[in-house]
């Protein structure tokens, strides 16, 4: 029988009357592979702030190092051992490799100087652990972000760590990476490090743990050994709602093509990128991150231009110079990262929706008919099923997976035929990501032509008609979902068997 | 329900300034003659005002306005001397003066223009950017008239300005009440106001919504432009001439009455109403001390100072608050 | 190589090539650059705003920006002043320069606190304080143009060394006061370089959030800034009027529109988190050297301010330009590496 490392027990938490956690309790052993899931607003990162010390718990205890205590301190936490990897990792851009490895432990040293070559080594031993080969000079902001979360990972076990806690680590890289970071985290488990890997991504909690714990509205729904649980029964203690694994066909395209790529080029992105794309039809692209397929479609929506090659919409030549121009043409995008690119987080979620029709819902002068404005916000709030009871609450008030919604209510307000989604339910929980493959699916059924850009593979799998592999910028092939797998997609991304 | 807090605010500040000051100086304060004073002051600083609040909402700062209107003035007022001889009747000057008052309102638009260019285009910082056209425009204004004060305006000219509506409301008035108007109009309820205020919010949201930043960042800083032309006719009329250092302390009154008014230094909020409001509380407390002999006049920059910090600390704390219960009532609202 | 890149990749190798080039013009057009008196008299130019301009890039570098500097060393200097004239004052400078200094970091203090507890936007909150101050100096204090106590005259006749134009019969004056300057400039860079203070101010000009959570104290950091930056803005005005040997209240207001300007020609990054006193200082320097030879060059002085706004408009956005084309490097350089393998 393992040992236990850390032990939480009826831990509750109130925010100005919102009850985030209800009793709560969690249990990691030593040198395991913990997984703690949870959808948005399940206390999972409450619970984690009160692991590191940084949230006092109202009533519950916690048993860490062989002792009881009721509350922690940060400085506390970190000395029995544990170590939190945020989302946005807590680093530095600004400053070197180096000094983001080592300003931790000197200041937890209580140091006034700073001694670069005491720092050098520092950054050294922090790298060596994982075998990291960077140049400890370089500014961090000129790496990628794997590269800053590895960064991270080496300055959490600088501080002779016993349990790391990763909070969403994987929600900003790619499928390698993702590979990657889990062999580094193996490696971490084989010296005897315990993992608490925070997500709410299916794939990942069975890929890479061994037990796991089930928040759900600050409570415990469900824990356990990995083994012993199965998909639905991991959405459905997730969310509360059941799921039928639909098992979808698109009906295909019908008529002639809405939007021909031919031999689109632009340097340092794609080159020679050609497809059709008809009505009704859902066209997937994948690939890497840096394979091209984000720059393809940014600049299908006016946001850059190509070197060489045409546009033709409804068998016409379109010269989309701007975003306004790519609207003109029926375009719609919902970009890859909702919270930077797609929303106006404090204005309003009405102000949100109806941005990009804001001409048609304008009479004499110029001015906004109110009135109108109103009614096509009432009608997708209710179209989408977004969860509001106001529309002129801000938008930064809704869950991930509501926000996306807004952000595709402002497109489908549109006179739309083609609806390019980049990374359409990433960041998202389950219950919204079923939510919008059905609303997906239910459009192109409608006769609107999609384009989904995504390396979450199981979801091109289930949702595309047509799939196009990109790597380094070149097509490679074109598929169908029903006689492919995700293995064959992977190694065609990758380029290895 | 924010908006209105603010302005209720506003409303009860101005309330309490006015009945300070109409207590302390009730011969002098509540008086025609006092008013109609008041009524010639404001208009210049609160129309630039007005101007700076605009490109605040997006999320940018005009430190340009004084600048601007002075370079706009002196081009008139140069035309204005250049081409109508002295002692000229009316009837010939008119057209000279039409003419003199469109080539300050092009050199407003041309002198915005460049300064939302060096904005969108060149990516230049809007308070470096400012900064730096600020310093361009009154330089350029010292070095066509080498600093001198440019007198001399045909008499229609200040006749004009200081014509009274109905015997009681200057020009200025109107043409302050006008703009505040329009202005308030067009962000509440136009298209481009909503989209000046998005873009203040998020520039790369609506870069991904295009909304089309560059466009809309020039025509914000040409609209501001365009005021500080206004303001620059105004004080012209009001000195009888033009000069490149007229004016220099109201840059920092215009941020003032704007955060005052509840513009977000940040970006993204804020009302014209608001902005109008603020004008008329620092008018109040600026005629009113005016009144006491023995404040200096050089108080009036350490009040101004204060009431903007003041301003800043009441608005910051307040929308702590209301963001805290926003969230709480979104929480709330979601969970129903 | 990768060194050669780095090294042109930042902007102090570009500030000093356009001070050469423009020495050089000078020099050809006018003959008079490369002269003794000349360097000197612009070495002499350049202690003031060059003292001020350590404070300023300070504050750029940890996320904020401040235009009350100069309200600051007026009003400090003023207060001193008048203080030690009346007084009767005849002792070592030295007071003059602890009690200005010291007023100046009360007055620091005081936005300081502003800025770093209620976290108000540093702008908005500095113009704020600029007019307080400005006004207290001319209002409270009834400022105008005034004597120096004697050690402050005798301060400001303390010369290192004369050099002599034998062409034009010209001479000037090495102040001593280029001490305080090099003093503070190593002080600074030991500061920012090898003290944990000094890292923090990069780290919250890098992100806040990632500061307060390493541990650093962000609040506390922050005030010391602001307190340092006011108690340099007191000496400086020490030494300014020492050097002028009468107290002009006006004499720096204003200033520190061109100093913003030269911090950020000089590298430092405006939305914080990079810069450097080197950059910081040939930023300083091409401004001098630009507003002390516009006659040399033949620009008449009506039109110097023109000229001055023409160069914060084309060097910030040379500057901006960079970042941008920095940026889209990055870009690219990621892109590589994702799709490397």
């Amino acid at each position: 029988m393992a040992s236990t490392v850390l032990k939480v027990e009826g831990i509750e938490k109130s925010f100005g009357g919102v009850r985030a956690l209800k009793g709560v309790s969690l249990e990691i052993r030593a040198g395991e592979i913990h997984c703690l899931a949870g959808e948005n607003g399940s206390g999972k990162s409450t619970l984690i702030k009160v692991i590191s010390g940084a949230h006092e718990p109202d009533a519950g205890w916690i048993e860490i190092g062989g002792r009881r205590l009721t509350r922690l301190s940060p400085i506390e936490a970190i000395s029995h051992g544990v170590q939190v990897i945020y989302q946005d990792f807590s680093i530095f851009p600004n400053l070197t490799v180096m000094e983001n490895l080592a300003l931790n432990m000197e200041l937890m040293d209580k140091r006034a100087f700073m001694n670069y070559r005491r720092a050098r080594a520092i950054a050294a031993r922090a790298v060596s652990q994982i075998g990291f080969d960077i140049d400890l000079d370089e500014r961090v902001e000129n790496f990628s972000v794997a590269d800053r979360q590895l960064i991270a990972i080496c300055r959490a076990l600088l501080q002779d760590s016993k349990l790391i806690i990763m909070d969403e680590p994987t929600s900003a890289l790619t499928k390698k990476e993702v590979k990657a970071l889990f062999s580094v985290i193996k490696d971490l488990q084989s010296r005897g490090i315990s993992i608490l890997f925070v997500s709410h991504k299916l794939d990942e909690v069975f890929e890479i743990s061994e037990r796991y714990t089930i928040l759900r509205s600050g409570e415990n729904v469900a824990m356990g050994s990995t083994d012993e649980l199965d998909r639905s029964a991991f959405a459905f203690h997730m969310t509360g709602r059941e799921f039928s694994e639909e098992s979808y066909r698109p009906a295909g395209p019908r008529g002639d093509p809405i939007l021909s790529v031919k031999g689109l080029s632009r340097r340092g992105c794609y080159s020679g990128i050609s497809f059709d794309l008809a009505p009704g039809e859902i066209l997937g692209i994948t690939g890497l991150l840096g394979s091209g397929r984000t720059e393809l479609v940014e600049t299908l929506f006016g946001l850059t231009r190509p070197d060489s090659g045409a546009v033709e919409v409804r068998g016409n030549r379109a010269r989309i110079r701007s975003v306004k121009e790519a609207i003109r043409h029926g375009l719609g995008y919902v970009p890859s990262d909702r919270l930077t690119e797609g929303l106006f987080l404090p204005q309003t979620i009405e102000r949100n929706t109806v941005i990009a029709v804001l001409d048609r819902l304008a009479g004499g002068l110029g001015l906004l008919r109110r009135k109108a404005v109103a009614e096509t916000t009432a009608r997708w709030i209710r179209d989408l099923s977004i969860a509001t009871k106001d529309p002129s609450l801000p938008v930064r008030t809704l869950s991930g997976g509501n926000q996306q919604k807004v952000v595709l209510a402002r497109w489908l307000a549109n006179d739309l035929s083609v609806l390019i989604l980049n990374g359409p339910t990433m960041g998202v929980d389950i219950g919204s990501k079923y939510d919008i493959h059905a609303l997906m699916r239910k459009l192109a059924a409608e006769g609107l032509a999609i384009i989904i850009v995504s390396d979450d593979l199981p979801e091109v799998l289930a949702c595309a008609s047509r799939i196009i592999v990109m790597r380094e910028g070149a097509f490679v092939r074109e598929l169908d979902p029903a006689s492919t797998t995700e293995s064959v997609l992977s190694e065609l991304s990758t380029g290895v068997a | 329900m924010k908006k209105d807090q603010n302005l209720a605010r506003l409303l009860v500040m101005l309330a309490v300034v006015f009945a300070l000051m109409a207590a302390l100086r009730p011969g002098q304060f509540v008086t025609m003659a006092n008013f109609g004073s008041m009524m010639r002051q404001f208009p210049e600083y609160g129309i630039m005002a007005i101007g700076i609040s605009l490109t605040m909402i997006t999320g940018g700062i005009d430190l340009g306005v004084v600048g601007t209107a002075n370079l706009s003035a002196i081009l008139a007022a140069k035309l204005l001397i250049g081409a109508v001889p002295r002692g000229a009747p009316p009837e010939q000057a008119l057209p000279f003066v039409a003419l003199a008052a469109l080539l300050a309102l092009a050199c407003g638009l041309a002198c915005g223009a460049f300064a939302g260019l060096l904005i969108s285009r060149f990516k230049i910082p809007a308070i470096l950017a400012t900064l730096g056209t600020q310093q361009l425009y009154t330089g350029i204004a010292i070095g066509i008239t080498n600093g001198r004060p440019q007198s001399g305006l045909p008499l229609l000219y200040s006749n004009l300005g200081n014509t009274e509506f109905l015997g009681l409301f200057p020009l200025s008035f109107l043409i302050f009440l006008l703009a505040a108007l329009a202005i308030g109009l067009m962000l509440s309820r136009a298209r481009f106001g909503t989209c000046m205020y998005m873009l203040g919010t998020n520039p790369k949201a609506a870069q991904y919504a295009g909304l089309g930043n560059a466009s809309i960042l020039v025509r914000t800083y040409m609209l501001s432009g365009l005021l500080s032309s206004v303001a620059g006719l105004i004080m012209m009329a009001r000195a009888n001439s033009a000069k490149a250092e007229y004016g220099t302390p109201y840059t920092l009154q215009c941020v003032l009455i704007a955060v005052l008014g509840g513009i977000d230094p940040n970006g993204g909020f804020g009302k014209i109403a608001g902005v109008t409001l603020a004008v008329f509380i620092l008018q109040f407390l600026s005629s009113g001390l005016n009144m006491f002999n023995s404040i200096s006049n050089f108080y009036r920059d350490v009040i101004w100072g204060g009431v903007l910090i003041l301003a800043l600390v009441v608005n910051s704390l307040l929308a702590r608050r209301e963001a805290r219960l926003a969230v709480r009532r979104g929480a709330r609202a979601t969970r129903a | 190589m990768i060194t050669a890149r780095r090294i042109l990749a930042r902007s102090e190798p570009w500030v000093l090539a356009a001070i050469v080039m423009l020495s050089l013009l000078i020099q050809a057009r006018s003959g008079q650059f490369f002269t003794g008196n000349n360097l000197v008299d612009l070495a002499r130019a350049l202690i003031v705003p060059g003292l001020l301009s350590i404070g300023c890039m300070m504050v750029i570098v940890s996320g904020g920006i401040d235009v009350s500097f100069t309200a600051i060393a007026s009003l400090a200097m003023y207060v001193t002043d008048k203080i030690l004239l009346q007084s009767g004052y005849s002792g070592n400078v030295l007071l003059a320069y602890a009690m200005s200094g010291g007023f100046g970091l009360l007055l620091g203090a005081l936005y300081g606190f502003l800025i770093a507890f209620l976290r108000l936007p540093t702008l908005v909150v500095t113009l704020g304080t600029g007019s307080l101050y400005t006004g207290l100096m001319y209002g409270a204090f009834a400022a105008s143009a005034s004597d120096v106590p004697p050690s402050m005259i005798a301060h400001g006749k303390e010369i290192l060394f004369t050099a002599t134009n034998a062409k034009l019969g010209l001479t000037s004056e090495m102040p001593s006061q280029i001490l305080i300057l090099v003093g503070m400039l190593a002080l600074a860079f030991l500061l920012l370089r090898y003290t944990m203070l000094g890292r923090g101010i990069y780290a919250i000009g890098g992100d806040e959030a990632a500061a307060e959570r390493a541990g650093f104290n962000v609040r506390l950091i922050k005030m010391f800034l602001y307190c340092f930056v006011g108690a340099l803005a007191g000496i400086t005005g020490i030494s300014r009027i020492s050097m002028m040997a009468y107290a002009d209240p006006s004499t720096m207001l204003g200033m520190e529109l061109t100093v913003i300007a030269a911090v950020v020609l000089g590298g430092t990054r405006v939305t914080g988190g990079l810069g450097t006193l080197t950059g910081t200082i040939l930023g300083i320097a091409l401004m001098t050297i630009l507003a002390n030879s516009l006659i040399l060059i033949g620009i008449p002085t009506y039109w110097s301010r023109a000229f001055t706004g023409a160069v914060i408009i084309i060097g910030t956005g040379v500057t901006a330009r960079q970042i941008a084309s920095a940026t889209g490097r990055r870009r690219e350089l990621k892109k590589t590496k994702g799709g490397g393998a």
